[in-house]
């Protein structure tokens, strides 16, 4: 089979749920949801019967469009957040609905679950793309389908808010990368990598300081999409502000595409090591802020979902840590595996914090107050969740850190490892704190009469699944070391 | 598969059990930790009957995680590690048997316990250093709770302040470990200690001097060296009295057994180089932690202090193990007396610190103080307490019959034997001066017994019906570690004939 499949299938299938919606009224729209459940389930295991040998692994197709194994496994990576993201998102319509202006009880909900397959299929092609042109539009089409996504909850101020800065900070990191794009195909004349890296091997150096500025727009662009210091300003009010679904598609899948793509563009440019290594010290440089800058302002925050926002930025920062260790030569392996653990974990903390949240209307810290008694597997899971988070053994989080932290080691960035080990202590501080409030703190008075909180039951598959999943790999990580090349 | 697997899996599975069907939560940790006991004893005396000596690794097996990077669980039992899992598996039996039920969430209690058990027993019965790390992190989060949910004192400051301080230490230690790792050749990357420390030997593994601070650090603020112990007499003070007897008892001795047996053999340079500043450290640890402990007017805080004041011994047994040769040419040898003294006090220390959290927490449960000032006359009112009280004083002070004596005693002779022919050299100066730390002991051990046992009976206490002794099962507990330390203190050689190959054959 063809991988250009992949997303041509979702992309139709996709448009067909939009128009299905938009001409039935009568159909409940959770019914949507799970018809796009199915769809990205399919097209899961479509991604294991591709044939890569229909085009050429090298070239790739037309010279923008690669079918690796990093590319198949990426695209596994974005299917499975799209999945869990829809079974939130259906679990959380009732939610959504309250501050849609509609007269019938569930209308409006329904281009949630189609907006979730476009940017699912945008992050796939991201996961492919060779070319800054391709980056370029797989990037946009991202972008734009979560400024409407934010935005969803438009009788919400906070949404709404969220929505706008998106939209304005997005704008200007977009028109960043497209000027970037613009300096590298004045210098280079071509704007596909495989090219660049071979015009760049015998480049005359006086090109250097045209090219440092070209990529250094483009990785600022990036950095945005990472959220990595300077760009990390709309992370924390976004996350907030976004419908909770739509909050854990942007920390998980919108990180993961846009990683792969800063892979790829940095491995163009190892072949020139003396333009790579100014690059890496200030990639090393972004890396050390971010991991500060997110560790230290997630100490005092009380909203949970803020406090995701910035363990968020600090992730970005462990992982940037990996992608500045790129000569190392197993830094690739590390940052797969270091999704792999954070998509498991984060997922499993945003899933809790979407029914804990919807049953109490607030993520404040506050509410999960003995929740420990109240739901004893909730707060469970969530354990598990931000222990994997902090990295603690036996959970799938450790074996990324410990992945990550070996190759900056191998690859001497001394600094920065120091830089990563305060961050861990902050971490260490952060997470424990909603650990104990589930299980230090008493239940205030209203909370404490309420019963234990309800979910249905795909949803309580799925977090169960992940649980398990976030131990198994955490005791035996080879399954998932195998997936990468 | 070894059996070692089960004594790990039944650990886990108790505490699964306990997390979920509270209501029977202390029916099942009181036969989880009978039959852990009973398990282990049993696989003891198979080893002793099956091996030659403590050198040979029995009960062996490996799962292979990460073949191609080297990452393996391996499991085994040699003469050390034998000595460190008796000493966990008596603890976690007293420490289920000797300490009182909580009032609330049985369940959720019994579960964080065994989690920390089986951390200790995994941590001991790794072959691996990596595994030995993961297994010590294990009990982490299950101690943070306890001490927060059914602590006492300043609980919820003094819990953070611990998980945390382990926390970092642990990581930097993580570091130094991966410091190791990345330093050996593509083909032979591994992290069997054993393999580790041929490799270094053999030449292959050539480190730079950060992995050794790196190492040192964590593996020392692990066991509360001088100046990283201020983590530790709060928490014990603090810690339901389980929770204190397994982690000072047995968790501290994480880090003395990872210098024993992996930066030791590997970093004999560095040992010796660094020698002078670890023997100021140690005296830190024995003098100003001692008069802290004199100072200390709570017997849980005077506990806690104790346990951190005698790691320096244990310490000054490390330090003096790596003798160099008379004639110079940078070569070392082991000092068998060092090593085997270190050894035997981490048991002892072990067994007699258990007894006496498990004792202060009983107190503490009936008397809802341990205000030196507010006890008294304990000896009369509860004659078995006052007993057992008095042996586990004299234990933790050296005195000669028990095993800390034993230790104390070997690791004197050697740390004075192992600087060289000069005449006093810097060795035997500061051993001139620890031995002095004896005297300290015996002054806050013999007057905290005094101020609870002797005396007059407060007010309060006379004609109240709430001390009673204790009880059959309680006394039951305690007397078994009682006599093993008698065991090791009136037959040291046993446990040697185990100890000193196993440490020798690295």
């Amino acid at each position: 089979m063809n991988p250009i499949l992949l997303e041509a299938v979702l992309v139709c299938y996709a448009f067909l749920l939009l128009l299905v919606e938009a001409f039935n009224s009568r159909m409940p729209r959770r019914y949507f949801g799970w018809a796009a459940v199915v769809g990205t389930t399919v097209v899961f295991f479509m991604t294991f019967f591709v044939d890569s040998s229909k085009m050429n692994p090298e070239a790739g197709y037309y010279g923008f469009y690669a079918a690796d194994t990093l590319a198949i496994l990426f695209k596994r990576f974005i299917l499975l957040v799209s999945v869990c993201v829809l079974i939130m998102a259906i679990e959380f319509a009732p939610v959504l609905v309250r501050y849609l202006p509609v007269e019938k009880p569930d209308a409006g909900s329904g281009e949630m679950y189609s907006l979730v397959l476009f940017a699912c299929a945008g992050m796939m092609w991201m996961a492919s793309a060779q070319n800054f042109v391709m980056i370029f539009v797989s990037v946009e089409l991202v972008t734009i389908t979560f400024y409407v996504m934010v935005a969803m909850m438009r009788g919400n101020r906070a949404s709404l808010e969220a929505g706008i800065k998106f939209l304005i900070l997005g704008a200007i990191a977009t028109s960043l990368n497209v000027y970037g794009i613009a300096w590298i195909f004045g210098t280079l004349g071509t704007t596909e990598l495989p090219e660049i890296g071979a015009i760049l091997q015998s480049i005359d150096s006086s090109l250097f300081p045209s090219l440092l500025f070209g990529f250094g727009l483009i990785f600022a662009g990036i950095s945005f999409k990472v959220a990595a210091f300077p760009f990390q300003f709309w992370v924390p009010d976004v996350y907030q502000g976004a419908p909770t679904p739509v909050t854990a598609f942007l920390s998980v899948g919108s990180k993961a595409s846009a990683f792969v793509v800063l892979m790829r563009v940095l491995e163009s440019m190892l072949s020139n090591s003396e333009l790579s290594s100014k690059i890496l010290f200030m990639l090393s440089l972004v890396a050390g802020v971010t991991i500060l800058m997110g560790n230290l302002s997630a100490i005092p925050q009380t909203n949970f979902k803020r406090l995701l926002a910035y363990s968020s930025i600090a992730h970005a920062g462990y992982l940037l840590m990996g992608a500045a260790s790129i000569v190392s030569g197993n830094s690739g392996p590390a940052i797969a595996y270091y999704l792999m653990a954070y998509l498991i974990s984060n997922m499993l903390a945003f899933g809790v914090l979407l029914v804990v949240g919807k049953s109490t209307g607030s993520d404040e810290l506050v509410h999960f107050n003995g929740l420990g008694k109240k739901s004893p597997w909730l707060a469970t899971a969530l354990t598990l969740a931000v222990l994997s988070l902090a990295g603690l053994p036996f959970t799938v989080g450790f074996f990324g850190k410990f992945f990550i932290f070996s190759s900056a080691l191998q690859a001497q960035q001394f600094i920065l490892v120091g830089i990563g080990i305060l961050g861990i202590g902050c971490g260490f501080y952060y997470y424990l704190k909603v650990i104990r409030a589930m299980f230090w703190l008493p239940a205030s008075k209203e909370q404490s009469i309420s019963s234990p909180i309800e979910i249905s039951k795909p949803y309580a598959v799925m977090l169960i699944l992940l649980s398990i999943s976030l131990i198994i790999f955490g005791v035996y990580p080879e399954p998932i070391f195998n997936l990468i090349p | 598969m070894s059996p070692l697997v089960f004594l790990i899996l039944l650990l886990i599975l108790t505490s699964i059990f306990c997390y979920l069907s509270p209501a029977s939560a202390r029916r099942t940790a009181f036969m989880g930790s009978a039959l852990q006991l009973i398990l282990f004893l049993s696989l003891l005396l198979i080893y002793l009957f099956r091996v030659e000596d403590g050198a040979e690794v029995f009960y062996g097996w490996k799962w292979e995680l990460l073949p191609e990077l080297g990452v393996v669980m391996g499991l085994g039992m040699d003469g050390f590690s034998a000595i460190m899992l008796l000493l966990a598996t008596l603890v976690t039996f007293a420490a289920v048997w000797a300490t009182p039920a909580p009032e609330r969430s049985v369940g959720f209690y019994y579960g964080n316990l065994f989690l920390i058990a089986a951390g200790v027993v995994g941590a001991f019965a790794s072959t691996d250093l990596l595994f030995f790390y993961l297994f010590h992190e294990l009990a982490l989060i299950p101690t943070f709770l306890m001490i927060g949910i059914w602590g006492t004192g300043d609980k919820h400051r003094v819990a953070w302040k611990v998980t945390i301080y382990l926390a970092l230490a642990s990581f930097v230690l993580l570091i130094g470990i991966l410091g190791l790792y990345i330093n050996l050749p593509e083909i032979s990357r591994t992290f069997g200690m054993r393999e580790l420390v041929d490799l270094a030997n053999s030449g292959v593994l050539q480190t730079p001097d950060w992995v050794f601070v790196m190492l040192f650090l964590g593996f020392g603020a692990l066991v509360s060296l001088f100046p990283f112990h201020t983590w530790a007499p709060g928490a014990y003070a603090c810690a339901p009295s389980s929770v204190a007897m397994l982690h000072a008892g047995v968790l501290k001795k994480f880090g003395l057994y990872g210098l024993l047996r992996v930066v030791l053999p590997i970093f004999p340079h560095e040992m010796q180089e660094y020698g002078h500043v670890l023997l100021i450290l140690i005296l830190g640890n024995i003098f100003f932690v001692g008069y802290a402990t004199m100072a200390q007017r709570r017997l849980d805080w005077m506990l806690g202090y104790s346990s951190v004041m005698h790691m320096g011994y244990i310490f000054l047994g490390i330090a003096s193990a790596m003798v160099p040769f008379a004639g110079g040419g940078g070569s070392y040898y082991l000092n068998p007396l060092s090593l085997g003294g270190a050894g035997i006090l981490m048991f002892a220390h072990g067994i007699s610190i258990a007894i006496l959290f498990a004792l202060s927490g009983q107190l503490r449960r009936r008397t809802a103080t341990l205000e030196f000032s507010e006890l008294g006359g304990m000896g009369k009112t509860m004659p078995a307490f006052g007993l057992l009280m008095g042996m586990g004083t004299f234990a933790s002070i050296g005195l000669p019959g028990f095993a800390n004596f034993s230790g104390e005693l070997l690791v004197f002779f050697g740390a004075f034997g192992s600087g060289g022919a000069q005449f006093l050299n810097f060795y035997q100066i500061a051993t001139a001066i620890a031995v002095w730390g004896v005297v300290v002991s015996a002054i806050y051990g013999l007057r905290a017994y005094r101020w609870t046992c002797f005396g007059e009976t407060p007010e309060r206490w006379v004609g109240s019906n709430e001390l009673v002794d204790l009880r059959g099962r309680e006394k039951f507990a305690i007397w078994i570690l009682v006599v093993f330390s008698l065991l090791v203190g009136f037959w040291p050689q046993g446990f040697l004939k185990l100890l000193i190959p196993a440490l020798l054959a690295q």
